[in-house]
């Protein structure tokens, strides 16, 4: 064989072996995007602060009674007329007046719900030393509590503060967006239970899903946008004192 | 231990030499005159592996042995990433929901179910209130869900918070109608306001947002007063009745009045002969 020969079918070679590759790639990619992607779309406006999704969360879940142990809280934000900000997270029973404030400082009060923001570059999965904590192909980010061994790195890497460490099982613990319940076609269980359906679950992808249809009809924020880990919670009529 | 490129510069050749040939005992030679690097004259290095490193070698064939015997008798889960992650996976898809879905409610509760679909509560799911009932689903005897009927549940949405949304219907559970559950009233698979009817409203608007808020909401215009047809074309000509006996009152109010609730006294000796009315506002009596 001459030279010239041998060399002319090795580039030929490396080209269709590295075009084959780009080709099974992207092939991958497709079918990664056809599965669906959940995420919870929060209408601030809608929220009533009545602490039903808390308390149908931790029945669901099994998160101990005690206070300060949530997958999902609610916040009652107050901006008051010396341009002060007092957030409060408010107990599972609520009710009755603004926990301390009269209506003659108050400029403006709500609600707003959080739980994990299920993020699509999680900084919890990206520091848990045992890689406990992953993210499933639908873009939920589920913790291992086998796997876990409790150095409370995620708790503190979690900018949105969304985890917890369970005091029994002494692991990590967050919202799986009831995964559980996923599986059997039923929503989270604070969105069953919301009754001014200020959330509203679905699949991202599909156009047909209800957070998608609200995500074209309001205008979306997410939480810390400038922490670039694009959280699969939305929120429609974000307060810009919401932090 | 003495090195020998440690003292090369500042002793020498020679004494260095005499340092690491290890003569003096050739069972045991040193270390240095092994690892040493070897120069012109040196004696030839001995010819088997000094006792140490033997040691130290066969404690490193352990330890690999070890870990790759380890690494081939661990089950596959214990290694592999992806399987942990399937297996935690599978465990969190085996949870138990707790919570059925209103649909579930349906197909049973079907009459409550429609009444609620078209009011008010549409939005509001069985299990909102009446708590996860997924039990109930699949064994509808042994376990009920609990159906509340105290006062103290609906303000858990329904009483005034600052902080709610404006529009969205809010009482004062001090002010509104004390003592009564809120489902005398209300239907909580359609609640609506208790409404006067819009005949009477018509006109004495006031007296119906007054009643509305007053123990004698549930009390229909016409109990107390008869209501000619004409009132609505002459209103000023005919006119509908008022109470004109201090008995009509005392049907509920009297001391031996059957009714479970009411402020009782004495019709015989209150009030001195006045007319009920005359004293009382009967839209908004007061509970003193």
């Amino acid at each position: 064989m001459r030279r010239r020969t041998f060399l002319r079918r090795v580039l030929a070679f490396l080209t269709g072996w590295a075009l084959g590759g780009v080709a099974r790639h992207s092939a991958a990619a497709r079918e990664g995007r056809g599965g669906s992607c959940y995420g919870m779309g929060i209408d601030v406006d809608k929220c009533i602060g009545c602490g039903r999704c808390m308390q149908a969360c931790k029945e669901e879940n099994d998160v101990p009674r005690e206070p300060y142990f949530f997958r999902t809280w609610v916040e009652r934000y107050t901006v008051k007329r010396d341009g002060s900000v007092a957030v409060q997270s408010i107990g599972t029973a609520t009710g009755g007046g603004g926990d301390g404030f009269t209506e003659k400082e108050v400029v403006r009060s709500f609600f707003v719900p959080k739980l994990c923001n299920q993020c699509a570059h999680p900084p919890c999965v990206q520091v848990c030393p045992v890689a406990a904590t992953f993210q499933t192909e639908d873009g939920v980010v589920l913790v291992d509590e086998k796997r876990c061994i409790g150095c409370r790195y995620c708790i503190q890497a979690c900018p949105y503060g969304a985890r917890y460490l369970h005091p029994e099982r002494k692991t990590a613990d967050k919202c799986t967006f009831c995964y559980h319940r996923l599986v059997r076609g039923l929503v989270p269980a604070c969105v069953e239970v919301c009754p001014t359906q200020a959330r509203v679950f679905g699949d991202l992808r599909s156009p047909a899903s209800p957070l998608t249809r609200m995500m074209r009809l309001q205008k979306i924020h997410v939480l810390k946008p400038h922490l670039n880990t694009e959280p699969k919670v939305v929120y429609a009529g974000l307060d810009g004192e919401v932090r | 231990m003495r090195l020998g490129w440690f003292r090369r510069g500042s002793r020498g050749h020679g004494a260095d030499r005499a340092a690491g040939s290890g003569a003096a005992d050739p069972k045991c030679p040193r270390l240095s005159g092994w690892f040493r690097r070897r120069r012109w004259g040196d004696p030839p290095r001995p010819r088997h592996v000094p006792e140490a490193v033997a040691r130290l070698s066969f404690v490193g064939v352990l330890l690999v042995a070890g870990f790759v015997g380890l690494r081939s008798v661990l089950p596959p889960a214990l290694k592999n990433k992806a399987l942990q992650q399937a297996a935690a996976l599978e465990r969190e898809k085996a949870r138990e929901p707790k919570y059925a879905g209103a649909h579930a409610c349906g197909e049973c509760h079907g009459e409550q179910y429609e009444i609620r679909r078209n009011g008010y509560h549409r939005n509001v799911s069985c299990e909102t209130c009446h708590g996860p009932a997924r039990g109930h689903a699949e064994s509808p005897v042994e376990v009920t869900p609990p159906a509340p009927r105290s006062r103290s549940f609906c303000p858990t949405c329904h009483a005034y918070d600052l902080s709610r949304p404006v529009g969205f219907p809010q009482i004062n559970p001090i002010a509104h109608n004390p003592l009564k559950p809120c489902i005398t009233c209300h239907n909580p698979h359609d609640p609506k306001p208790p409404t006067v009817p819009s005949a009477c409203a018509a006109c004495h608007a006031e007296i119906e947002r007054t009643k509305a808020f007053s123990p004698h909401v549930l009390l229909d215009c016409t109990t107390c007063h008869s209501t000619p047809e004409e009132h609505k074309v002459t209103p000023r000509t005919a006119r509908v009745s008022k109470p004109s006996r201090r008995e009509f009152c005392g049907q509920c109010h009297s001391q031996d009045s059957k009714h479970p609730d009411t402020p009782k006294i004495d019709i015989a000796s209150h009030g001195e002969g006045y007319l009920c009315w005359q004293c009382h506002y009967p839209h908004m009596p007061e509970l003193e």
